[in-house]
């Protein structure tokens, strides 16, 4: 659990790390890059709990991932066409994506109660990372407004999903 | 799944049945960032409720002791008739965070 939580932040310390060190600040191409994998990113784990949560809120919460993510994603590739952007991959992007595949993985080993507990964990972990990444990196370097919009709609949303994987964590103990 | 469906159908008509009375009030109920405002409402039986989703996500407005389950698509405006007394809290389904009260006076 800190192993994993301390890999996570270190992943998206690249944020920080790789645009410090070039002197320079995300492009928008980039942050709609990331935004987005991070959405991907817990769809895939969501649709993974799908199948293999056995307990009815764990199921529910997952469901809601899906549901949300994939919205707030739909709403991420309107405007980045509206913006004429073409999303830009980059070293954040690629170490959340290796970092995910790997927790898929590992939790695509678990089974019953210790899965359930597993995934949520990780949800809350996740949600905390990515809200922080937010709120520090990829909004205060958006630069068109829109684009700035959609980020912070979008930390209200995940902030709210933390929020219930914590009663969904706390309901399993 | 088909059961929720079909309590989720049977709430929405209960609210919508019954005829709108002369001076009934309509109230307005906004979901927006994931915060439902007013957080406590007051109305009258026979009112309208108009729940307005501003967000890019669905919600639903349903009620802990079932009085009504009404889902609003993104960006959608729900109109449901009060027909039934009482302090009712609700929720998201969703959302399970959104929480508020509607007090529906007799
Ligand atoms: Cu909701």
């Amino acid at each position: 659990m800190f192993v994993r939580l301390s890999i996570a932040v270190a992943a998206l310390s690249l944020l920080s790390g790789a645009a410090l060190a070039q002197g320079a600040k995300l492009t928008d191409p980039q942050i709609a890059h990331i935004a987005y994998t991070a959405g991907v990113i817990d769809i895939n784990a969501a649709k993974q709990a799908e199948k293999k949560a056995s307990n009815k809120e764990v199921k529910a919460f997952a469901k809601d991932m899906v549901r949300d993510h994939e919205a707030v994603n739909k709403q991420a590739l309107d405007l980045v066409k509206k913006l004429k952007v073409t999303p830009e991959d980059n070293d954040t992007s690629k170490a959340l994506s290796k970092q995910a595949a790997d927790k898929l993985a590992e939790l695509g080993k678990l089974k019953g109660a210790a899965y359930d507990k597993a995934y949520v964990d990780n949800e809350v972990a996740y949600h905390k990372t990515v809200n922080t990444a937010l709120e520090t990196q990829l909004i205060p370097s958006a630069s068109n407004p829109e684009l700035k919009g959609l980020l912070q709609t979008g930390l209200k949303i995940f902030q709210g999903h933390q929020q219930h994987a914590e009663h969904v964590a706390a309901s399993l103990k | 799944m088909l059961p929720r469906r079909y309590l989720t159908t049977l709430a929405l008509f209960a609210l919508g049945a019954i005829a709108v009375p002369a001076h009934a009030a309509t109230i307005q109920i906004v979901m927006e960032n994931l915060v439902v405002s007013p957080a406590e409402a007051s109305a009258k039986v026979g009112d309208t409720v108009e729940w307005v989703n501003k967000d890019i996500l669905a919600h639903t407005a349903t009620a802990k002791n079932g009085d009504f389950d009404v889902t609003i698509a993104p960006k959608q405006t729900i109109k449901s008739v009060l027909t039934k007394a009482g302090t009712v809290d609700y929720y998201c389904r969703f959302h399970p965070n959104m929480k508020a009260v509607l007090k529906i006076a007799p």
